[in-house]
């Protein structure tokens, strides 16, 4: 399957109302049409979904890998960031 | 396992023409599982042939109650002979290439969407709850494969070619859709299923406007294949039926 004709989408869905569409994979396919129909063919075969987004991969901006050190490593020795002290009221639900 | 025969009333003789209709499409585009020009659409023809599998199952049920002797969607399915078979013929014919494929699964379900929609006003109630699944099902096929057909029609100097051959093919199997026999006539008068003729007006303006798009010609008015209702079928049913009722005829009674 030539690249050009048909490029790579990735696929977001909602598996309810409340969350966040959440990455689930990829599909090639002519269009955007195209793509939200070959996305709901692919990925929500089994009542997964009750929204989905495509988005053209070329438009991602990626970080690059080599990077990984000067990115995410400062962030290790931090931990007064992280929000594990607190007690999460369970009907508070997703955060 | 010998073939079973069946005492048609109209009504049972209706439902085993949808049924029917449906099963053979069904088994047409589950042909494509594996073959399909790409993954994505290897997936997209077999939730339509899915769809279109549990819409033969609910039909063949209910004409199993109509029948009222004790007979299983099953039997309907795999011990009937081809000329007991009420098909429409468009359904029967082989898969094709893709655009032939989809060009039959555009103009099938651009009948199938309005007549199901109408259908779910049916005095038979079982009838008017598989029609109001199948409708919804079905919108979703016109929509896949219309926008299929204007991407073939309007593509490549190839798929025009194609799509169009396809066109050609396959229009003169649309006059039967249109067809009222007795037995129709009957069920539109007891307000059982809708008159087709209140369903051309749709048919042709969805087909119009997605060969528009497709920048198809439309074919001109022809002479029409018939006689898939009555059991007259093509050559090509008896060899698909062959490889579909292959197990229950050679181990008859065989389960997963």
């Amino acid at each position: 399957m030539a690249e050009q004709s048909m490029p790579l989408w990735e696929v977001f869905i909602r598996a309810r109302t409340g969350l966040a569409h959440r990455h689930v994979g990829s599909v090639h396919a002519a269009d955007a049409e195209m793509a939200l129909q070959a996305a709901r063919d692919t990925y929500t075969r089994r009542g997964e979904a009750v929204s989905i987004w495509v988005v053209p991969s070329a438009a991602i901006v990626a970080s690059d890998p080599a990077e990984k050190a000067s990115l995410f490593e400062p962030t290790a020795s931090k931990i007064y960031r992280h929000p594990s002290f607190y007690e999460i009221p369970e009907e508070v639900g997703h955060m | 396992m010998t073939t079973i025969h069946i005492e048609e009333t109209p009504h049972l003789c209706a439902v085993l023409r949808l049924a029917d209709t449906s099963l053979v499409l069904a088994h047409r585009l589950s042909e494509w599982c594996g073959h399909a020009p790409m993954l994505e659409e290897d997936l997209a023809l077999a939730n339509i042939a899915l769809d279109l599998l549990g819409q033969a199952r609910l039909l063949y049920q209910h004409a199993a109650e109509l029948e009222g002797k004790g007979r299983t969607e099953d039997d309907f399915a795999y011990l009937r002979d081809a000329p007991q078979f009420r098909n429409y013929l468009i359904a029967e014919l082989p898969r094709g290439d893709f655009a032939f494929t989809i060009v039959r699964q555009t103009l099938v379900s651009a009948f199938f969407h309005p007549f199901w929609q109408r259908a779910a006003g049916s005095r038979d109630a079982t009838l008017a709850a598989i029609a109001a699944k199948a409708e919804k099902e079905v919108a979703y096929h016109l929509r896949h494969c219309g926008a299929w057909l204007v991407r073939l029609g309007d593509g490549t100097e190839e798929s025009h070619r194609r799509t169009l051959a396809a066109l050609d093919a396959l229009w003169p199997y649309t006059g039967e859709l249109f067809e009222v026999d007795a037995v129709g006539r009957a069920m539109i008068d007891a307000g059982v299923l809708p008159d087709p003729e209140t369903i051309r007006p749709v048919f042709e303006a969805t087909v119009d406007r997605l060969l528009r798009e497709a920048t198809l010609p439309k074919p001109p008015a022809t002479w029409m294949h018939s006689g898939g209702l009555r059991g007259v079928h093509t050559e090509h049913l008896g060899h698909m039926l062959a490889v579909m009722q292959h197990l229950q005829r050679a181990y008859p009674g065989a389960v997963w």
